[in-house]
């Protein structure tokens, strides 16, 4: 008698969401849902999965994580990644190898779907949280997302 | 990040040096958008398309407003404020009630527009099916009362409010009821007839100004009669609760208004809580469940009302 037990289990369900919207109507801050947003500029913090931009961070010494395999510039399907790389000598072991120039990101292109995130294999991009991203001329949106003059993060690669 | 070229920054100062007060005034700003809203309804173009059969698309704005305020004349808001008192009232709310689909079946056809037509037929799908759980549940009660007269139903709720007096079948009805009413006044989770993200705007795709106005208002005045009927049949319409204050009758519009708008709420949240259901889901919904409950839930009242089982103070 699945008839009843759909009936019971619709009402159920029905009620448990009606009881998360009503308390959420009833105890839900000020602020909670509707952001005054020019006015709380200086406060106003987005939430952790919001995707405003790609960022590449860095840490104290200017070292990103970047190795430039290109994984994410070929994960990429409308082209908004372009990595530009050299070949450095690595003082310690004298061999010649790969690194980035300038992670080159359009953000005039980007589709925010995070499949150059997902395939990176060492967690160099990440998204921000800027949502500001309104500016007076489109070569501006064009960003260089490494740091002039850092270097790779030591152990990243290995 | 490029803070310097950030426009919102920059566009926030300048407003703030042109006018200073604006950020301040917003919030009255919200109450007089209002007025303005029904001004600028009343003052806009009434446009229409070449194609579309003249007569029939102005008559259904009319149709579908003229059946909504008529229901309104039944009501009673207190012993004496009533404007029609009718031996048939209960027949005659939901009898005018279901003209308003004719109005919406008329402008969907008349539009010569395939959205309007897609949402006006999805329309007379929708409120032909649940008019019969609205009758049925409304027929619950009338088992209950003995009488369709409005004034005669309350007369019977002073021992008591039906909802208490029939308790399980009422409650079951009541629920009934108000899944029925608001498909009835196809608002969300039964909104497929104005669906935007499919239709459009669904049957008043071709309406602008104020006959769009009309079919606007329509259905906020059909969400109150669906919200007063149920406060008439279950809730003791003007009767204060525990008879508190019986002693000035004036208070009767006060406590209907208020339980009448209690259940406007119940839909609101309806409305910011389900999703859309599909066309399917909503026939199986009326047809599989809601009816056959309903006949059910008849025959248990009527055993009821026969045992003398109702509660009645």
């Amino acid at each position: 008698m699945s008839y009843f037990s759909d009936i019971y289990r619709g009402i159920k369900t029905l009620l448990t969401g009606m009881s998360v919207t009503g308390k959420y109507f009833l105890t839900s801050r000020k602020g909670a849902i509707t952001q005054q947003y020019p006015d709380n500029r200086e406060t106003l913090k987005m939430f952790d999965r919001f995707r405003g931009e790609v960022i590449m961070p860095h840490n104290e010494d200017n070292e990103h994580r970047c190795t430039g395999c290109q994984k994410c510039e070929i994960a990429c399907p409308n082209g908004t990644i372009e990595i530009i790389w050299d070949r450095g000598i690595n003082e310690n072991t004298g061999k010649k190898k790969k690194k980035i120039d300038q992670f080159v990101y359009h953000l005039s292109m980007c589709t925010m779907c995070g499949l150059c995130i997902d395939v990176c294999p060492t967690d160099a991009i990440k998204w921000g949280q800027n949502f500001e991203n309104s500016v007076y001329d489109r070569t501006a949106l064009t960003r260089v997302l490494n740091e002039p003059g850092s270097e790779l993060q030591a152990g990243v690669e290995d | 990040m490029n803070s310097a070229l950030s426009i919102t920054k920059n566009i926030h100062d300048w407003l703030f040096s042109i006018m200073p007060e604006a950020a301040a005034s917003i919030a009255e700003m919200v109450l007089i958008a209002l007025v303005y809203d029904a001004i600028k309804l009343l003052s806009k173009e009434l446009t229409g398309t070449t194609r579309a059969d003249k007569f029939l698309y102005n008559l259904a704005p009319y149709f579908v407003i003229i059946s909504s305020l008529m229901a309104l004349s039944v009501f009673p808001f207190t012993k004496e404020f009533q404007a029609f008192d009718i031996n048939i009232g209960l027949f005659f709310l939901i009898a005018v009630s279901s003209i308003g689909v004719i109005g919406i079946l008329l402008g969907g056809w008349s539009s010569n527009n395939k959205f309007a037509m897609i949402g006006a037929m999805r329309s007379g799908v929708q409120t032909i099916s649940y008019e019969l759980s609205i009758g049925l549940s409304l027929l619950t009660m009338v088992l209950l009362t003995g009488s369709l007269q409005l004034s005669e139903i309350v007369e019977v709720q002073k021992s008591g409010w039906l909802i208490v007096q029939g308790h399980i079948p009422a409650i079951i009805a009541f629920m009934i009821y108000m899944i029925a009413g608001t498909a009835e006044t196809n608002r969300a989770p039964f909104d497929m007839v104005e669906a935007e993200s499919e239709l459009g705007a669904g049957f008043h795709t071709e309406y602008s100004g104020m006959k769009f106005a009309y079919f606007f208002l329509a259905e906020f005045i059909n969400m109150f009669i669906i919200a007063a009927i149920a406060t008439t049949v279950f809730f003791g319409a003007w009767l204060s609760p525990f008879g508190i204050t019986e002693s000035i009758p004036m208070l009767g519009v006060f406590w209907f208004l208020l339980k009448a708008l209690i259940l406007v709420f119940l839909m609101m949240w309806f409305r910011w809580t389900f999703p859309r259901l599909r066309i399917d889901q909503l026939l199986t919904l009326e047809w599989k469940y809601l009816l056959p409950l309903n006949l059910a839930n008849i025959v248990i009242m009527a055993l009821l009302v026969w045992l003398n089982l109702t509660i009645s103070f």
